[in-house]
């Protein structure tokens, strides 16, 4: 079976006598109180808005044994594979954008460093209308997928469902419900409520999913100062806990605050193709340095 | 004026594209046939990339997905699922353009491993947007430098769907799309075969012989009975690709 747990037709919190409001916290905190051994996490952002910050933070405080779930793992997870984070992962494309690889990832696929890593592999849609699944409380996604593809026949999780309609069948697979998703947005109110402008990926889904959502943000401000009413915000009462790390997302962006650091993408190959290389990096800038190391990408230039 | 194989490439895979197309882009070569297609002869041509960002006009080619300027220059930006569901799976998309690591005679395209699946030789990124697109959007072009690694006889894996096991075998599983109707490489052009599906050299690029192409091919390629010839690249159409790469370059260079 699918190892998601359904939570049913209850609510995420239920019997409470108060409305529980996001807290405000260091980001140590933050995952210190959230991010457990063994739980399943999402780190959401696709391209933009990727919570690097947290995933230092997490590498700092030497969790094991997480299942990791992302879209595109990306650097982040890149490093947390690496530095032994992880058990499993679930996603659906492992590359470098516009660079090639995943070193980190690739080593731990190919030859088991620093731990064997079971892998389970989905489409982008799949991953999508997954999220999206688990935000509406439905144990599974349907839609037209993987038609032809064959990822189904290496992936028991990708499974057929039958339009009690038309007869017609459709891939299936597990929503996704994380223990906890992290992200990053651009800024919070000082009431805990979170804006997320430009591109929003899947942020949205994979904290409505999760039981616990850790969000960091560039800035604290009075406020929000959305550029719509459409805009993506996510209410104090949907988020466990905020830490501020400006310029928490580097080297992805943050929309109106800093670019997208795209050199530093290509100087990530080298580093990460040796492992000692790799060792020392991750020592001399995550293991000895603390979240206010991201401030220095966080200036407020770009505003 | 002279040029490389690899502007030839990306010049004949601009050049079927149209104002009225509706793209999904995909990073890479294709962005860059996309883009130059849009500041030559399509203008007006729809872009959508897969972070969400539609009718986007970048003015340097993104090294991401998702970059900054595909957001700042779109009409609108929507959310991944939304993408997947609504625009894509919805049946909006007229054009997919792809690239591969691997294909093969019938246009199935490998993304994924080089190996077997749970030992593999080479882990590739894997599928991403690619398996849907392949089968969503009204057709689908592929660009890739043609070579026996890359062209092979069998894929160890089909990440995305071409023509199958050719012939009806698309209709056979319910698909109503065209899938892939062209394939450029840097030696000449594919196109499936119309019974069979199998991929045929239809045209040749400047000074590149037959010899060399069937040299560079892992299965023994066939020709249409007609071939034309590529047309060469214009100064035109040279100048637009290398100041579009010109300013790519600049711009990746010196990260804010």
């Amino acid at each position: 079976m699918p190892d998601w747990e359904q939570i049913g037709t209850g609510t995420i919190r239920p019997n409470s006598e108060e409305l529980p409001v996001a807290r405000f916290t260091s980001l140590q905190e933050a995952i210190e109180d959230c991010v457990r051994d063994g739980d399943r996490v999402a780190m959401e952002g696709f391209t933009h808005l990727i919570p690097h910050a947290a995933g230092h933070e997490i590498i700092r405080q030497g969790r094991r044994h997480l299942t990791l779930y992302r879209m595109t793992p990306d650097l982040i997870y890149d490093q947390m594979i690496g530095m032994g984070c992880a058990d499993k992962l679930v996603f659906s494309w492992g590359g470098n954008p516009g660079v090639g690889s995943l070193r980190r990832l690739r080593d731990a696929v190919e030859n088991d460093w620093p731990n064997p890593l079971e892998i389970e592999e989905h489409s982008h849609a799949a991953m999508a209308n997954a999220y999206d699944a688990g935000a509406a409380n439905l144990p599974f996604a349907t839609f037209r997928g993987y038609i032809g593809a064959d990822l189904p026949k290496v992936n028991p999780n990708i499974r057929e469902v039958t339009c009690p309609f038309t007869g017609e069948t459709f891939a299936a697979v597990p929503a996704i419900r994380p223990d906890v998703t992290v992200i990053h947005a651009l800024r919070a109110d000082r009431e805990g409520n979170v804006l997320l402008e430009g591109i929003v990926g899947v942020q949205k889904e994979a904290v409505l999913a999760a039981k616990k959502a850790v969000v960091t943000v560039e800035e604290i401000v009075d406020d929000l100062g959305a550029a719509s009413p459409n805009a993506v915000i996510l209410p104090s009462w949907t988020v466990t806990a905020i830490a501020e790390v400006p310029g928490g997302a580097h080297p992805s962006y943050a929309q109106g605050y800093y670019k997208r650091d795209n050199a530093y993408y290509i100087a990530w190959d080298p580093i990460a193709r040796d492992r000692d290389t790799f060792l020392a990096w991750m020592k001399e800038n995550v293991l000895d340095k603390g979240p206010e190391a991201f401030a220095a990408y966080g200036a407020k230039g770009g505003r | 004026m002279s040029y490389t194989a690899n502007e030839m490439m990306t010049v004949a895979a601009s050049r079927p594209l149209k104002n009225e197309d509706v793209c999904f882009v995909g990073i890479g070569a294709p962005s860059a046939a996309c883009n130059l297609a849009r500041a030559i002869h399509a203008p007006d041509i729809t872009l959508i990339y897969e972070s969400g960002t539609i009718g986007t006009r970048p003015d340097v080619l993104p090294l991401s997905i998702g970059d900054g300027e595909l957001c700042d220059t779109a009409l609108t930006t929507v959310s991944v699922p939304e993408m997947f569901r609504y625009w894509l799976q919805g049946g909006r998309v007229t054009l997919g353009f792809l690239g591969g690591a691997q294909i093969d005679r019938f246009a199935n395209l490998n993304t994924t491993v080089v190996g077997p699946y749970d030992k593999p030789k080479v882990r590739l990124p894997g599928g991403g947007g690619a398996p849907e697109i392949a089968s969503h959007c009204g057709e689908i072009l592929i660009i890739m430098a043609l070579s026996r690694r890359g062209f092979v006889d069998k894929l160890d894996f089909i990440t995305s769907m071409g023509h199958g096991e050719g012939g009806d075998h698309r209709q056979r599983l319910g698909l109503k799309t065209k899938g892939p109707t062209k394939v450029i490489t840097d030696m000449c052009i594919l196109e499936p075969d119309p019974e069979t599906k199998e991929l045929t050299v239809v045209s040749i690029h400047p000074g590149v012989t037959r010899d060399q192409i069937t040299e560079a091919c892992g299965w023994p390629i066939r020709f249409a009975a007609e071939v034309v010839d590529t047309p060469a690249p214009t100064a035109e159409e040279l100048q637009a690709l290398r100041d579009l790469q010109e300013r790519t370059r600049r711009a990746h260079s010196n990260a804010a």
